[in-house]
C-alpha cells in the first residue's frame, strides 16, 4: 500500500491525468461536469495571470478581452464563413498575439501601474466593440457555432468537451512549469526584483515582459476558443471588465506565485460563486449579482492577511500530511557530464582594460561625478575609495550603463583596442565582459542559490528569446540547461558556497549573499569585475577568504575594480587606489603612497586647523 | 453639422468635461498622496446621486445604514488597536472617534429616517446627501487601505478593484437596479446668439470651476494643503518632519469622496444614474488623469475636458462607438507618455 502511494505521488502528473480523463465516464450529474468545464476554462486564463502577475510582477485586468478575441474569432469564422474550428483557433491566436504585442510594446516601458490601467481601458473598449459591431451580432452575439471535431469525433456535449479542456489545462500547467525552470524562466522570475539586476545580467527585460504578456494573452485566447465551441454561442457579457477582474481575483486567491494556484483559485471561486448565486438572492430578496460584494471584501481581506493566496498553505499542509510517502527532495540535479561553456580570452596582463576619461554626471545642479579620470589594467585590482557620498557608486553606475553620462567617455578594451561604451544599456555592457555586484544585494529571495547564480550565466548561451521560450516549454533545452547549471555550480564551488546551493537565497546571511553576488557576476564570464562593497557585513575570517578569492582571480588574469570602506582589506589587496571626494578625484597611486597623501588624510580625518 | 449643433455638442462636452475634470483632480490627489489608484471613485458619484434621488422621492436612503455599518466597523478597529497597544487607554481619543464614527452616522441616520427631508430645500437635501456619502471616504480608507499603507502600487490597485466590486454590489442592494434622476438646480435658459445655454450646465461648470479654484488655494496657501503636497512628494520625508501620512491619506480620501459625491449630485438632474453607472464616469475621469500622468493637476483637468468634448462629438457621429473611442484614446496617450518618459523608476516594485 505504502509503496503504491509513493509511486502514485512520484508519477503524480500521470495519475492526475488519468483521474481527470476518467471523470466524465463516471455517472456524475451533468451540472458537475459543467462546473468542472468552467473551472478548467477559467484556470487556463488564470494560469496566464500567474505567469504575468505572480511571477513577472505585472497586472492585467483585461484578460477577459483576450478570451473574447479568441472566442469571437472562431465564432465568426465557423459561422459566417463556415471554416473549421481549428482554423478558428489559429486565427484567434494570431489576432490575440498581434493585439497583445501592440499593447505590450506601448505599455511595458511605463512604470508599473500604467499597464493595469491600460488593460482596464482596453478591456472596456473591446467589450463595447463586440457589442456594437454589426458582423459580430451586436449585443446578441453569434449563435450556431459548430462543435469541435477531432478525427471525425464531434465534441458536442459537455462531457466530451471536458476531456479536451482539461487536457489543454494540464498541458499548459506542465508547459508553464517547464518554462519557469529554464534560462528564459529565470530571466522572467528576475523581472519582479526590479529590472536593474536582470538588465545587469544581460536580460532584455522589456522584451521578456512583452513575451510573457503575449503568452498570457494567448492562453486566454485558447480558453475563449474552447468556450465558444462549448457554449456554441457567444455574446459580449462574459468578456467584460468584471470577468477580467474575476480572473485576476482567481489568480490572487489561489496564489499568484504558483502554477497550481491558478487551478485552485478558479476552482474555489467558481464553486463559491455558484453557492453565493443561489444563497444571496433569497437572503436579500432580490435578483442581481450580489456575489461581487463577497468577492470584493474577500479580495481585500486576503491581500491584507495572506497576500500569497491559499496554495502555499495547502502545499505546506499536505507536505506535512504526506511527508512519509513523499520522495526525498534532492533539489536541482546538476548533470556531471554537462558541456563546459566557452570562456572569453582575457586581455594580456597590463593592457589598459578600462579607461575613464573626464566622465561627468550631473543631477540637475549637483555634480555627482566631476570629470573623473583613471584607468584599470588587466590583471590588476584597483580600489575606488572615498568618504560616504563621494560618488563611488554613481561612478559604478556610469561604467555599467545604469546611468547615462552627462559628458566624457568610458572606454573598454575589446577587439584589440579601447572602445567607447558610454550610453550603451547595461545588458550590452555585460555582454562585452563587465560583471558586477550591487551595494545593496539584489537577489531573488525565494529562488535557490544555484538558480540565482545561474541568472548570471544568462548570456553564456546564444539563442533568441522567443525560440528559447518555445524550446524550454517543450523541454528541448536540456543540454543548455545542464551546462548553465553546471557553470553556476562551478562558480559556487569557486567562491565556497557550493554546500548551500539548494537553499533559498533569502535564508543566507548577508555576508554569504554578497559572496553569492560575486559568484553570479563570475557566471557572466567577465574580464573586468566591478564589486560594490563586497566585504561589508563579512566577518574577519570571511574577509580573509574573500581576499584570497580575489587574489586567485587576479592570478587568473581577471581585472577587478572595487569600492570598499574597510581600509585594511583595501590596503592589503589592491595594486592601485583611486580616491574620490565630492565627485572629484583627489589622489591616485599605490596604496602606500595614497595612505601618506595629505589631501586623503584631510578628506578622511578632517583638516588640522 | 451646422454651427448650432456644434455649439450644443460643445456645451455638452464642456459640461461633462467639467465633471470629469473634478474626478480627475480627485484621482490625482489620492494617487499622489497615497499611491492608491482610486477605482471606487465612481461609486461615490453613484452613491451621491442616488442618495439625493432617494431623499427627493421620499424614500429612505439606505446608504445612511451603510454609513452606520462602516462607522461601527471602524470603531471596532479603533478599539482593538487601542486595546492591543501597550500604552494606557486613550479615553479622549476614543471618545473623539466614537463621536465621529458612531454618533455622527447615527444622527444622520435618524435624520434621514424620521424627519420629512423630502420637504427640505434642495440645498439642504444636497447637504444631507453629502453628509451621508462623504464620511464613507475616510472610513473606507481606514478599513481597506490603511493596513496596507506600505504595500506596492500594484497591490493597492488590486485592493481598489476589490473595494469597487464590493461597493458596486452594495449599491445594488441599497438602491436597486433601477436608475434615478433628481430635480434640476435651475430651469433657466439663456439665449446666446443662436445658442441656448441651460442653467443646469452653468451650475455644473460654475461649481467645478469654483472647486478647482478652491483646491488651488487650499494646496498653495493652507498648511494642511501644503502638508498633503509634501506627503505626495516624499512620504518618508513628510513623516520625518512630523506630518502624519495616515492623516494625510484620510484627508485625501475625504476630499476625493466629497468631490465624487458632489459630481454625482451635479449630474443627477441631467442623466439617469444607475447603481453601477459611476464606474464608467469615474473611468473617464481616469483617462483625463492619465493624460496628466497622474501627477499634474492642470494637465489632468485639460485632459478631462478633452475627454468630455471627444465623447460629446463622437456621440453625434458614431454614438454606438462613443465608449470605444473614449477608452481607446488612452492608447495613444500611453504611447506618448511612454515615448516622452526617459527612464522608468526601476526601484519601484
Amino acid at each position: 500500500m505504502k509503496q503504491l502511494l509513493t509511486k502514485g505521488i512520484k508519477h503524480g502528473k500521470w495519475v492526475l491525468l488519468a483521474l481527470v480523463l476518467l471523470f466524465p465516464l463516471v455517472p456524475v450529474p451533468e451540472f458537475w461536469i459543467t462546473l468542472a468545464n468552467y473551472i478548467g476554462l477559467y484556470a487556463i486564463v488564470a494560469l496566464g495571470l500567474v505567469l504575468l502577475t505572480g511571477v513577472g510582477g505585472m497586472t492585467s485586468f483585461g484578460q477577459a478581452a483576450f478570451v473574447g478575441l479568441g472566442a469571437y474569432s472562431t465564432a465568426y469564422l465557423s459561422t459566417a464563413l463556415g471554416y473549421s474550428p481549428w482554423l478558428g483557433l489559429l486565427a484567434g491566436l494570431a489576432l490575440t498575439m498581434a493585439a497583445a504585442l501592440a499593447i505590450g510594446l506601448i505599455t511595458m516601458r511605463l512604470s508599473g501601474h500604467y499597464l493595469p490601467l491600460g488593460t482596464i481601458a482596453w478591456g472596456l473598449s473591446l467589450f463595447f466593440l463586440f457589442g456594437n459591431l454589426e458582423f459580430l451580432g451586436k449585443y446578441d452575439g453569434l449563435n450556431g457555432i459548430p462543435p469541435i471535431d477531432i478525427a471525425g469525433f464531434k465534441l458536442d456535449t459537455g462531457r466530451s468537451m471536458f476531456g479536451l479542456i482539461w487536457v489543454i489545462l494540464l498541458l499548459s500547467i506542465v508547459a508553464m512549469q517547464n518554462l519557469l525552470q529554464s534560462r528564459p524562466g529565470r530571466a522572467i522570475r528576475a523581472l519582479k526584483g526590479g529590472g536593474v539586476m536582470a538588465e545587469a545580467m544581460g536580460v532584455n527585460t522589456a522584451r521578456m515582459k512583452v513575451i510573457i504578456f503575449v503568452i498570457a494573452a494567448m492562453l486566454a485566447s485558447v480558453s475563449g476558443w474552447l468556450y465558444a465551441h462549448m457554449q456554441r454561442a457567444v455574446n459580449p457579457t462574459p468578456f467584460g471588465l468584471n470577468q477580467g477582474i474575476e480572473y485576476l481575483f482567481m489568480a490572487v486567491v489561489g496564489g499568484a506565485g504558483h502554477v497550481w494556484g491558478a487551478l485552485l483559485g478558479s476552482a474555489l471561486l467558481t464553486l463559491l460563486k455558484d453557492k453565493l448565486q443561489s444563497i444571496l438572492p433569497t437572503l436579500l430578496g432580490a435578483n442581481g449579482n450580489f456575489e461581487v460584494i463577497v468577492f470584493g471584501v474577500l479580495l481585500v481581506l486576503l491581500l491584507q492577511r495572506a497576500r500569497d493566496g491559499v496554495w502555499p498553505y495547502l502545499a505546506s499542509f499536505s507536505k506535512r500530511l504526506f511527508a512519509k510517502w513523499l520522495p526525498e527532495d534532492k533539489g536541482i540535479q546538476v548533470a556531471a557530464d554537462a558541456a563546459i561553456l566557452p570562456v572569453r580570452a582575457k586581455p594580456a596582463v597590463d593592457t589598459v582594460i578600462l579607461e575613464i576619461d573626464k566622465a561627468r554626471k550631473q543631477f540637475g545642479g549637483l555634480v555627482a561625478v566631476n570629470d573623473m579620470q583613471f584607468t584599470v589594467s588587466a590583471g590588476q585590482i584597483v580600489g575606488l575609495i572615498g568618504p560616504n557620498g563621494a560618488g563611488k557608486s554613481t561612478m559604478f553606475n556610469l561604467v555599467t550603463g545604469v546611468l547615462p553620462l552627462t559628458s566624457g567617455a568610458v572606454r573598454f578594451y575589446r577587439d584589440g583596442k579601447l572602445q567607447d561604451i558610454a550610453n550603451l544599456p547595461s545588458r550590452e555592457i555585460v555582454k562585452l565582459g563587465i560583471g558586477r555586484s550591487f551595494q545593496h544585494v539584489r537577489l531573488l529571495a525565494s529562488m535557490t542559490v544555484l538558480e540565482n547564480v545561474a541568472i548570471g550565466a544568462h548570456l553564456r548561451t546564444k539563442g533568441g528569446d522567443v525560440m528559447e521560450v518555445i524550446a524550454s516549454i517543450l523541454r528541448r533545452d536540456g543540454k543548455v540547461e545542464n551546462s548553465l547549471l553546471a557553470e553556476a555550480k562551478r562558480q559556487l564551488e569557486r567562491v565556497g558556497l557550493a554546500h548551500l546551493m539548494n537553499e533559498e537565497a533569502g535564508s543566507l546571511a548577508l555576508g554569504q549573499q554578497r559572496i553569492l553576488e560575486i559568484a553570479r557576476a563570475l557566471c557572466c564570464d567577465p574580464s573586468l569585475l566591478l564589486l560594490d562593497e563586497p566585504a561589508a557585513g563579512l566577518r574577519f575570517k570571511e574577509k580573509q577568504e574573500l581576499a584570497g578569492l580575489l587574489r586567485k582571480l587576479r592570478a587568473e588574469g581577471m581585472s577587478i575594480l572595487l569600492v570598499e570602506h574597510d581600509m585594511d582589506f583595501v590596503m592589503n589587496l589592491t595594486d592601485q587606489l583611486v580616491v574620490m571626494e565630492f565627485g572629484t578625484k583627489i589622489a591616485e597611486g599605490l596604496p602606500q603612497e595614497v595612505q601618506q597623501n595629505p589631501a586623503v588624510l584631510e578628506a578622511y580625518l578632517g583638516g588640522i586647523d | 453639422m451646422d454651427f448650432s449643433i456644434a455649439a450644443i455638442l460643445a456645451q455638452d462636452g464642456i459640461t461633462s468635461g467639467a465633471i470629469y475634470a473634478l474626478l480627475a483632480l480627485a484621482l490625482v490627489l489620492v494617487f499622489s498622496v497615497t499611491r492608491i489608484i482610486f477605482i471606487p471613485q465612481g461609486e461615490f458619484v453613484a452613491f451621491g446621486a442616488l442618495s439625493l434621488a432617494a431623499i427627493q422621492s421620499g424614500k429612505f436612503p439606505h446608504s445612511a445604514s451603510l454609513l452606520l455599518a462602516f462607522g461601527l466597523l471602524c470603531m471596532g478597529k479603533e478599539v482593538v488597536t487601542q486595546l492591543r497597544s501597550k500604552q494606557p487607554l486613550n479615553v479622549k481619543s476614543l471618545a473623539l472617534s466614537a463621536g465621529k464614527l458612531l454618533l455622527f452616522p447615527l444622527a444622520v441616520w435618524i435624520l434621514a429616517r424620521n424627519v420629512a427631508v423630502q420637504e427640505w430645500s434642495l440645498f439642504a437635501q444636497v447637504l444631507l446627501a453629502l453628509a451621508i456619502v462623504v464620511p464613507m471616504g475616510p472610513m473606507i480608507y481606514r478599513l481597506a487601505y490603511q493596513p496596507l499603507a506600505e504595500a506596492s502600487t500594484l497591490v493597492l490597485l488590486i485592493v481598489s478593484v476589490g473595494v469597487h466590486f464590493a461597493l458596486t454590489g452594495m449599491g445594488l442592494v441599497m438602491f436597486g437596479a433601477e436608475g434615478s434622476r433628481t430635480t434640476a438646480f435651475s430651469d433657466a435658459r439663456f439665449e446666446l446668439g443662436a445658442m441656448q445655454i441651460s442653467g443646469q450646465s452653468l451650475v455644473v461648470i460654475a461649481v467645478s470651476a469654483l472647486l478647482i479654484a478652491a483646491l488651488y488655494f487650499y494646496f498653495e496657501r493652507s498648511l494642511s494643503g501644503k502638508a498633503l503636497r509634501a506627503t505626495a512628494v516624499n512620504r518618508l520625508g513628510a513623516q520625518l518632519v512630523g506630518i502624519g501620512t495616515i492623516q494625510a491619506g484620510r484627508l485625501a480620501f475625504t476630499l476625493a469622496a466629497a468631490m465624487g459625491a458632489l459630481c454625482g449630485v451635479l449630474i443627477a438632474p441631467m442623466t439617469t444614474v444607475y447603481y453601477d453607472g459611476g464606474f464608467l464616469i469615474g473611468l473617464k475621469g481616469f483617462v483625463g488623469a492619465i493624460v496628466g500622468g497622474l501627477v499634474s493637476y492642470p494637465v489632468a483637468a485639460a485632459g478631462a475636458l478633452l475627454v468630455g468634448l471627444l465623447e460629446s462629438y463622437s456621440s453625434y457621429w458614431a454614438s454606438a462607438y462613443k465608449e470605444v473611442i473614449v477608452f481607446t484614446l488612452i492608447i495613444p496617450v500611453l504611447l506618448w507618455r511612454s515615448l516622452s518618459s526617459k527612464h522608468t523608476d526601476e526601484d519601484e516594485e
